[in-house]
């Protein structure tokens, strides 16, 4: 795996995004992209997390590895990536409350996103170094933060027009979600070889 | 309904059906949506992964629910989830004994289970409150009842994005395969499209229901 920093970054936020082509991060990607007043804000903190999660799982496999411990990853990245997040919810709650009652229950499921496992998990399966880590989780977290934002903003558009009974709800936004991910594959290339 | 034995007081195997298919955690909870996403281009892949999530589910619920006494409130998440990946490592380490294939079709995915919501929201909602062999039950239920959700997905999107099923060609070689369905959108748009049937298929029974109560 020799990509090129600049490689990583454009794959991971366009043609490799997290949500539409890899499908980390589905709960929050589902639940509150209705509006984007939510869905932004929600996006930087999880990118703030993603990448805390990476500078975390890195340091983390220099203890492990050398110790033949790989079986604790899990453990120790799950458990690391929790206090984490408790961090950042204890900031969001101090600094706006009226954020932290808008991003309601998913902020502490944010330690159950899979995109903060995910980033973890992958840049430890693509033996990223430690500056392919911090791009891998940057772009993943503007790649996220993009979908969300994007599903946001089409969700309020199509708010109020006619759609069939049978679509409403998640059924329509499951297809938007598909035709969004259907523009998003028109970048494949983009970010050299996959 | 009344044939089935334990009825009451909510009666295990009333309760192991509705995780199977009232409450089916993929299409009526939407939960774990990413491994239902991610790994169903084929249905081999897609059963695999259900019956991993099952084990995690019934082996982790157990666990809970032996130790609800035990763990302290403040701290319970925090225990489930150490709980949970535990099951995770062993299924991910079992996987890779049983078959190399699968493992690497099945990636990081396996080791993703960790964060499914489904597996916390029962520890949470079931295990920490009931009995080791009605969780057990009801965590069986939910997973095979993910299994099935992840199965019905899986199946379409392998026959229409390769013509096969379980890997057997179906419809000769000179079927066109629709290639997009095993893409990421086929998984939006297979998912999107059995929620529609399931709306429609509600919609008319509901229907029907109000037409008789007003004929009789």
């Amino acid at each position: 795996m020799h990509e090129s920093i600049g490689q990583i970054l454009i794959s991971t936020i366009l043609s490799g995004n997290f949500v539409l082509a890899m499908f980390l991060g589905m709960c929050p990607f589902m639940g509150v992209t209705h509006s984007v007043k939510v869905a932004f804000p929600l996006g930087l903190a999880t990118t703030f997390v993603i990448f805390m999660a990476s500078v975390c799982a890195y340091l983390l496999n220099l203890v492990l590895i050398p110790l033949h411990m790989e079986y604790l990853e899990l453990i120790s990245y799950i458990t690391v990536i929790a206090a984490a997040v408790q961090l950042v919810e204890m900031y969001v709650k101090k600094q706006s409350p009226e954020l932290f009652r808008a991003l309601g229950i998913y902020l502490p499921l944010i330690t159950t996103n899979c995109a903060v496992l995910g980033v973890a998990l992958f840049q430890t399966a693509r033996d990223y170094n430690f500056l392919q880590s911090l791009t891998f989780a940057m772009g993943g977290g503007v790649g996220f933060t993009l979908a969300l934002t994007l599903l946001a903003s089409v969700r309020e558009r199509v708010r109020f027009s006619q759609v069939p009974n049978a679509m409403m709800g998640t059924a329509l936004t499951l297809m938007l979600a598909g035709i969004l991910s259907l523009a998003f594959m028109g970048f494949a290339g983009l970010g050299g070889g996959e | 309904m009344n044939l089935l034995p334990g009825k009451n007081p909510p009666g295990n195997w009333a309760e192991f059906l509705e995780g199977l298919w009232q409450r089916n955690p993929v299409f009526v909870m939407v939960l774990g949506m990413c491994p239902t996403m991610a790994i169903t281009t084929s249905a081999i892949n897609a059963i695999s992964m259900g019956l991993a999530t099952t084990f995690v589910l019934a082996a982790s619920c157990w666990m809970i629910s032996l130790m609800r006494h035990v763990i302290p409130k403040e701290v319970r998440i925090a225990t489930y989830i150490v709980i949970i990946a535990t099951f995770v490592t062993v299924v991910d380490y079992g996987i890779q004994v049983i078959s190399l294939s699968l493992y690497e079709a099945l990636g990081a995915y396996i080791k993703l289970i960790v964060a499914n919501c489904l597996v916390l929201g029962r520890a949470e909602a079931h295990a920490a409150r009931n009995p080791p062999m009605a969780s057990v039950i009801n965590a069986t239920g939910m997973g095979l009842g993910f299994t099935l959700g992840l199965f019905m997905i899986g199946g379409v999107r392998e026959l229409i994005g390769m013509g096969s099923l379980f890997g057997i060609s179906l419809f000769g070689p000179h079927y066109q395969p629709w290639v997009v369905m095993i893409l990421p959108p086929g998984g939006f748009f297979v998912m999107g499209l059995w929620l529609m049937v399931f709306a429609l298929v509600r919609a008319r029974r509901d229907h029907g229901l109000a037409a008789q109560t007003q004929g009789g």
